[in-house]
């Protein structure tokens, strides 16, 4: 990207106005997928445009435009003005540029297997062959494979001498079989919904596991048709990072970002049960749990240099030894909230929305429990994996999830593998459960492509990261029937 | 500018002049067919924390989606069988010139990409029914002006929500030659309104022409209804309760039925639990019944492919699977008629029926139990067993003997439509409330859904 943002700051003449920064956004998406062995979508998206902010008696206003020209630039900057005058009067915080620090640095994902070393034919050829060969039996009613690539180049440059670039790709691949017999239905996918999303190229979906996995895929489904249902009891629960991820995403990310604190969620996303007054001093779960924000593991999903206010990311223990210590918020969240410590989380979907609190990469770290150590302290429990269904309450505490796939721990051994495996509970005393963290060698990354959020509306990339975990006396339980 | 000409002008070159290009008569190679589909908007949003500013903003976005089909160059006789078809979406700037560039650029990658396809046996091309054009155009407050005249009032009050205001824009056209246009200016004011002690109403303030006076009053009636929240929350043990949905709460429940439950593709390959009602195996209550409603004209009857839905399409009806939504697709795929439903196949105006409940009697016929304003969070906890998962929120009240005793701490559900919907509904409402679809994601949503309040003589909390 050239100079010419830079340019159109240098000729911005308003005395009035206090900080601008121009985010120029160029991101195409591609996606392919197919189903029972024939294509179903070949689509690609090349969106590009400028986000505006301006900081004007406190107050930031911004303009989003599709038009690059200097003059659509210099217009969008006194739209975005207007709004931040007109605006400041009923201003929730004076801000200042302090809000806004300069940065310059340049970002790139490390990429193995470039996106454009798989023409468009071998993609859904691979596809194809995918959704064939998960079709084992002829219970398998459906298959289907997918895959979604990003290549999003960011250019952030201000008036206070920011000028620094991100440029990621990512990508998101999965593959499903639907088995039926009679009226039993069971759906099994590779790590849960889009769960294997990651930063890099295909060397993430042309792995050498991957013909295993779709074998693995078709035949546990099949296998689940006749498996015993989940039973209903309270007991220890094993979970496998894939569904983890998600564990981590709703009960840890979601309440601990600090504009829900504040309040500005609580008309759509929701709060938080975290108070300001908590960070330091909450109990978040046992002494085994630490949680990081780490935007430095290369290929986890939202790995990144800077936020999209030109804040530095580094990597910061939230939760330690199970006490909270940080929220995920942003300059503004923070200095909002009288200077609790945050994080450079202020990210936007794209060129067309503003900033605000993330989850991003949010990780929980590894133990020293081997994964037979595990399994084998348990006297009765369940083995949990693959996220199928989730659902928590607006303050973050009360969940819900659901698993495609679960085996039956009995006496220190996996026994049976089950249905239907859900399990429900509240954050804290969930997290307080805990009991063992598996070592390195369970640790896995995972990503969840779409996590709703903000007014306007946003879609974000977030990465999760963990090993296997054993919580005590959980309240577990099975499908419809 | 976008507007009707400028799409007009992008229409003829594109599908009429070929870009310049020499390419065959209409535009087009031979074998050669085109959708495209322009979104298009330009919006204020404020977000408001506290009755105060928490973010302010204008946005102007536009994109055309190109979709290219492509007949097989090696067959002798056109069987319409043998199509490869890929998509294209591009960010239109609205100067002309600059976006036909955009667009050429974008219609070469799509040609040389589709070459590439396997053939698609469910590629559907274009027809030509009839085309269309609407546009409605609102009284909006200048964008300058808005931040006083919504926070002025609210003054005072924990009020939390975002205002959204500006013209939306969909179009189509198609290389069979037909058009659609539908542009609407519309604003909302989606917002909760907050007691000191943390509980919450909520309620939509839209329509195309802002009435001050009309948002005066409403904003009175709002804080009229928080008193009642004031009182102590009623903590409630686990088990089942005779429970009223107000209609926000039960436009929430019927909005699942979008997630891979009525679309003919999702019955068909298993997953929906509806096809437990077209097997006989399940059925819903006679009392309800659920439509497609276009006659409001509050969104596009086209959908991505220029089929325009019914102006009424019965999908439940009498507890039945009367109509599932059929995409063009699905249609192919499994030789059944179209019905206009959009590729996702889910709902896009849904209408369910009143029944014979006076809205004023509700308290006193629900006499005992739960009254629900709003649902949050629900996902399907078992889709083929049609069990729904989700919370109670906002204003949700403990009723004992016809009045209502306190809020409720909000309670985890965990039950099945074919309990809800079916053997444990009791009646619905007579009136129906318009609840506007405010949504935000990629783009601003029209349209809404009508929704009665529906009464059940047991819904199952779990947590």
């Amino acid at each position: 990207m050239s100079n010419h943002l830079k340019n159109a700051i240098s000729r911005v003449r308003d005395t009035n106005i206090e900080w601008v920064g121009l985010r120029e956004v160029r991101e195409e998406i591609r996606y392919s997928a197919a189903r029972d062995g024939k294509p179903r979508a070949n689509s690609s998206e090349l969106s590009h445009g400028l986000m505006v902010e301006v900081l004007a008696n406190g107050q930031f206003g911004y303009a989003s435009t599709p038009n690059l020209d200097e003059q659509s630039i210099q217009l969008a900057i006194r739209k975005a003005s207007a709004q931040a005058f007109s605006a400041s009067r009923w201003a929730i915080h004076r801000f200042s540029a302090a809000q806004r620090l300069r940065i310059e640095m340049k970002y790139t994902s490390p990429v193995v297997r470039s996106l454009d070393s798989l023409s468009i034919r071998e993609l859904n050829d691979l596809l194809i062959e995918i959704s064939c060969k998960l079709k084992i039996s002829p219970k398998i009613v459906r298959t289907e494979a997918t895959a979604a690539t990003f290549e999003t180049h960011v250019h952030f440059v201000s008036s206070n001498g920011s000028d620094a670039e991100q440029k990621f790709t990512q990508i998101s691949t999965g593959f499903s079989a639907t088995a039926q017999e009679g009226s039993v239905v069971q759906k099994r996918t590779d790590a849960g919904m889009r769960g294997r999303s990651y930063q890099g190229g295909w060397e993430f979906f042309q792995t050498p596991a991957l013909w295993n996995s779709v074998q693995m895929t078709g035949a546990q489904a099949v296998e689940l048709l006749s498996a015993e249902e989940c039973p209903s009891e309270v007991s220890s629960l094993i979970l496998k990072p894939d569904q983890l991820m998600l564990q981590i995403h709703e009960s840890i990310g979601h309440p601990l970002e600090l504009d829900r604190i504040l309040g500005d969620e609580r008309n759509y996303a929701g709060s938080s049960f975290v108070k300001a007054g908590d960070f330091g001093k909450l109990v978040y779960g046992s002494p085994l749990m630490n949680v990081t924000f780490d935007p430095t593991i290369s290929h986890e999903l939202a790995s990144s240099g800077f936020d999209d206010t030109g804040n530095r990311a580094t990597r910061e223990f939230i939760i330690k030894d199970g006490i909270l210590l940080r929220g995920l918020g942003s300059l503004e969240s923070q200095v909002r909230l009288g200077g609790i410590p945050g994080v450079a989380n202020a990210r936007a979907c794209s060129w067309n929305r503003p900033a605000i609190d993330r989850i991003t990469n949010i990780n929980l770290e590894p133990g020293n429990s081997s994964f037979e150590d595990i399994i084998s302290s348990v006297e009765r429990g369940v083995i949990m994996e693959a996220n199928r269904s989730w659902s928590i309450d607006d303050l973050r505490n009360k969940f819900q999830f659901g698993c495609e796939y679960g085996k039956l721990i009995e006496n220190g051994k996996i026994t049976r593998t089950v249905r239907n495996p859900n399990y429900r509970g509240i954050t804290n005393p969930f997290w307080r459960s805990l009991r063992k963290v598996g070592d390195r060698s369970t640790f896995e990354v995972y990503g969840t492509p779409n996590c709703g959020k903000g007014e306007p509306n946003q879609l974000a990339r977030t990465g999760h990261a963990s090993p296997i975990c054993l919580f005590e006396n959980i309240e577990i339980f099975g499908g419809a029937s | 500018m976008i507007d009707k000409s400028y799409f007009d002008s992008l229409k003829v070159n594109i599908l009429e002049q070929g870009l310049g290009q020499g390419l065959g008569q209409g535009g087009l190679s031979s074998g050669e067919h085109l959708f495209i589909n322009l979104y298009a908007e330009t919006s204020q949003f404020i977000r408001v924390n506290h009755a105060k500013i928490r973010q302010t903003g204008m946005v102007d976005d536009a994109s055309l989606e190109i979709s290219l089909i492509q007949e097989d160059a090696n067959k002798s006789a056109f069987t319409g069988n043998d199509l490869r078809k890929i998509t294209r979406a591009v960010t239109l700037t609205g100067n002309l010139t600059l976006d036909l560039e955009t667009v050429h650029a974008a219609l070469n990658k799509l040609r040389n990409d589709v070459l590439q396809l396997p053939v698609d046996p469910y590629c559907v091309l274009p027809t030509n029914t009839g085309s269309s054009a609407y546009e409605k155009t609102g009284v909006l407050i200048p964008p300058e002006d808005a931040a006083w005249v919504l926070l002025e009032p609210v003054q005072g009050i924990d009020v939390v929500g975002i205002y959204s205001a500006g013209k939306v824009i969909r179009a189509l056209a198609n290389s069979a030659g037909q058009s659609h246009w539908f542009a609407t200016e519309t604003f909302s004011f989606d917002y909760s309104f907050f007691t000191k002690s943390g509980r919450a109403l909520k309620g939509v303030f839209a329509g195309s022409s802002w009435d001050q006076k009309k948002y005066l009053n409403q904003v009175s009636e709002e804080v009229n209804r928080l008193k009642v929240l004031e009182k102590a929350p009623k903590i409630l043990s686990k088990g089942c309760y005779r429970t009223f949905l107000a209609p926000a709460a039960l436009s929430e429940l019927v909005s699942m039925l979008s997630w891979g439950a009525l679309g003919e593709a999702s019955i068909r390959q298993g997953e929906s639990p509806l096809r437990l009602l077209r097997s006989g195996t399940q059925t819903l209550s006679p009392r309800f019944n659920l439509y497609e409603d276009f006659s409001r004209g509050d969104i596009s009857r086209f959908n991505e492919e220029g089929v325009l839905a019914p102006e009424s399409l019965p999908v439940i009806h009498e507890g039945k699977l009367s109509n599932s939504l059929v995409s063009s697709r699905s249609a192919k795929e499994y030789q059944v008629l179209p019905n206009g439903a959009a590729a996702h196949e889910g709902l896009r105006s849904p209408t369910v029926q009143g029944g014979k409940l006076e809205e004023a009697e509700i308290l006193k016929i629900l006499y005992t139990g739960l009254y629900l304003s709003n649902l949050h969070y629900l996902n399907w906890s078992d889709q083929p067993g049609g069990r729904i998962t989700g919370m109670t929120r906002y204003a949700c009240f403990y009723v004992e003997k016809g009045e209502i005793i306190c809020p409720i701490e909000n309670m985890r559900f965990d039950d099945t439509i074919f309990n809800l919907l079916g053997s444990e509904l009791l009646d619905l409402t007579c009136s129906a409330s318009y609840i506007p679809d405010v949504g935000t994601y990629n783009m601003r949503s029209v349209g809404g859904s009508m929704m009665p309040g529906l009464l059940v003589s047991k819904l199952e909390f779990t947590l």
